[in-house]
């Protein structure tokens, strides 16, 4: 039990960080994106304490814990109603402070919003590959996809991105 | 806008906002839980999880207590809690002598780990120099690292750091209070305070007993023990070697 707790403390803060960028990213506003992080870590954690420790040691955490976002992250942008897209950066930050910061925060928001705007399979590939830096391997097992599925998903959601995309949404 | 894979990569470095660790750990259970004693030192709040007690210190309040916690002694988030009678019995018995607490020391590392436990052999109504911790622990220069890490302790008054003070004779500092909270909870321990300042100025460090022939740190138990008429008092382990004397082997005045 103590041994779990551990494990899970060093796992909170290896990759509170990411999994944050994963929520913001896939969500694209900071509100969604600490629920999405916060969520994960605790899904995790019930699962971990009724994993027996060989598995609990095995674990491929990273890899783990970005399959369980990207599923909390679907059950948000997935729910019915209005969703949230960050335009002005009002809320609080995590290091609030001197004008390059505003500015960054500002050109991320854009970033986000510009992802939000992608369809869901899009999105998805290109975050986990693209901002997360998975591999190609990684991003496919995360998304239970087959690696073929994953590279043009993600060629498909950079074109678009770079504002190349002359084909229209079809979903 | 044009979304390069540049920008992608920087969205990627967002960090986490403060407080998201603490919560998640709070929900999922792992807060250590918090709460105020009435003990011979006065009111102590002390904070503590399933490895022992992590935190501790005489705060005027609560919200205080918490603030100091967060600021000074790590990451770990505290929410009330109500102690077993156990607890509560063993808090007690640590701040008189006996020692039954088990402590959480996690987040400090290995070195500050070894000064705070070296601190715990102490016993009650004791008192040793930095050097002899520093010594001790297999660092015999690191005196001052010693004292860094004594000034650090997260849970004073029950790791008894008040028990470690200058060679000469100055009470040094305290992370508990000051010096004069040092000189309070040593004296209500029984420590003559001002006699062994007073030792020290002198340039006293050891008590030489002639009917056994071993030398002490004068607050050791066999030291104090010896009659006054059979007291030798010694300047350094010099003078001690060469009138005879052997070092004690309870409170090692010197590697034995």
């Amino acid at each position: 039990m103590d041994g779990v707790e551990h494990v899970f403390e060093r796992m909170v803060h290896d990759h509170q960080d990411r999994l944050y960028a994963l929520g913001y990213a896939l969500t694209g506003n900071r509100h969604d994106a600490e629920e999405v992080a916060q969520d994960t870590l605790l899904r995790a954690y019930r699962a971990l304490v009724r994993y027996p420790p060989e598995r609990v040691r095995d674990l491929k955490q990273r890899a783990w814990l970005h399959r369980i976002a990207v599923n909390v992250a679907r059950n948000r942008y997935r729910r019915p109603g209005p969703r949230m897209v960050e335009l002005n950066g009002s809320e609080q930050d995590a290091a609030p402070g001197p004008e390059t910061r505003a500015l960054q925060r500002l050109e991320l928001d854009g970033v986000a919003a510009a992802l939000a705007c992608l369809p869901e399979r899009y999105r998805e590939a290109v975050v986990l590959r693209c901002v997360q830096d998975l591999s190609y391997a990684e991003a496919a097992e995360v998304l239970g996809q087959p690696i073929g599925t994953v590279k043009s998903n993600v060629h498909r959601g950079l074109r678009i991105l770079r504002g190349e995309n002359d084909e229209r949404f079809d979903s | 806008m044009s979304v390069s894979t540049a920008d992608l990569k920087r969205l990627g470095e967002m960090k986490a906002p403060a407080g998201l660790a603490e919560r998640v750990l709070a929900g999922a259970g792992l807060a250590d839980e918090y709460a105020r004693f009435d003990t011979v030192i006065g009111a102590v709040f002390v904070a503590w999880n399933r490895n022992g007690v992590s935190a501790a210190a005489r705060s005027r309040s609560a919200h205080e207590f918490e603030e100091y916690v967060r600021a000074d002694v790590g990451r770990r988030p505290l929410r009330p809690g109500t102690p077993s009678a156990e607890m509560s019995q063993r808090i007690t018995d640590e701040l008189s002598g006996k020692r039954t607490l088990r402590f959480d020391l996690r987040g400090l590392t290995e070195f500050e780990q070894a000064v705070l436990r070296k601190a715990r052999e102490i016993p009650y109504g004791q008192v040793r120099p930095y050097s002899w911790v520093a010594r001790e622990i297999g660092h015999p220069s690191a005196v001052r690292a010693v004292g860094t890490a004594l000034a650090n302790n997260p849970i004073p008054y029950f790791i008894p750091c008040h028990r470690v003070v200058r060679a000469d004779g100055v009470i040094g500092n305290y992370g508990g209070g000051g010096p004069e909270a040092k000189k309070a909870i040593l004296t209500l321990e029984g420590v003559r305070v001002q006699q062994l300042a007073e030792l020290a100025r002198a340039g006293v460090r050891y008590q030489g007993v002639k009917t056994t022939g071993v030398y002490c740190y004068p607050t050791c138990h066999h030291a104090r023990r010896a009659h006054e008429r059979n007291v030798v008092w010694l300047h350094d382990v010099n003078e001690a070697k060469s009138a005879g004397f052997r070092p004690c082997k309870v409170c090692r005045p010197a590697a034995a």
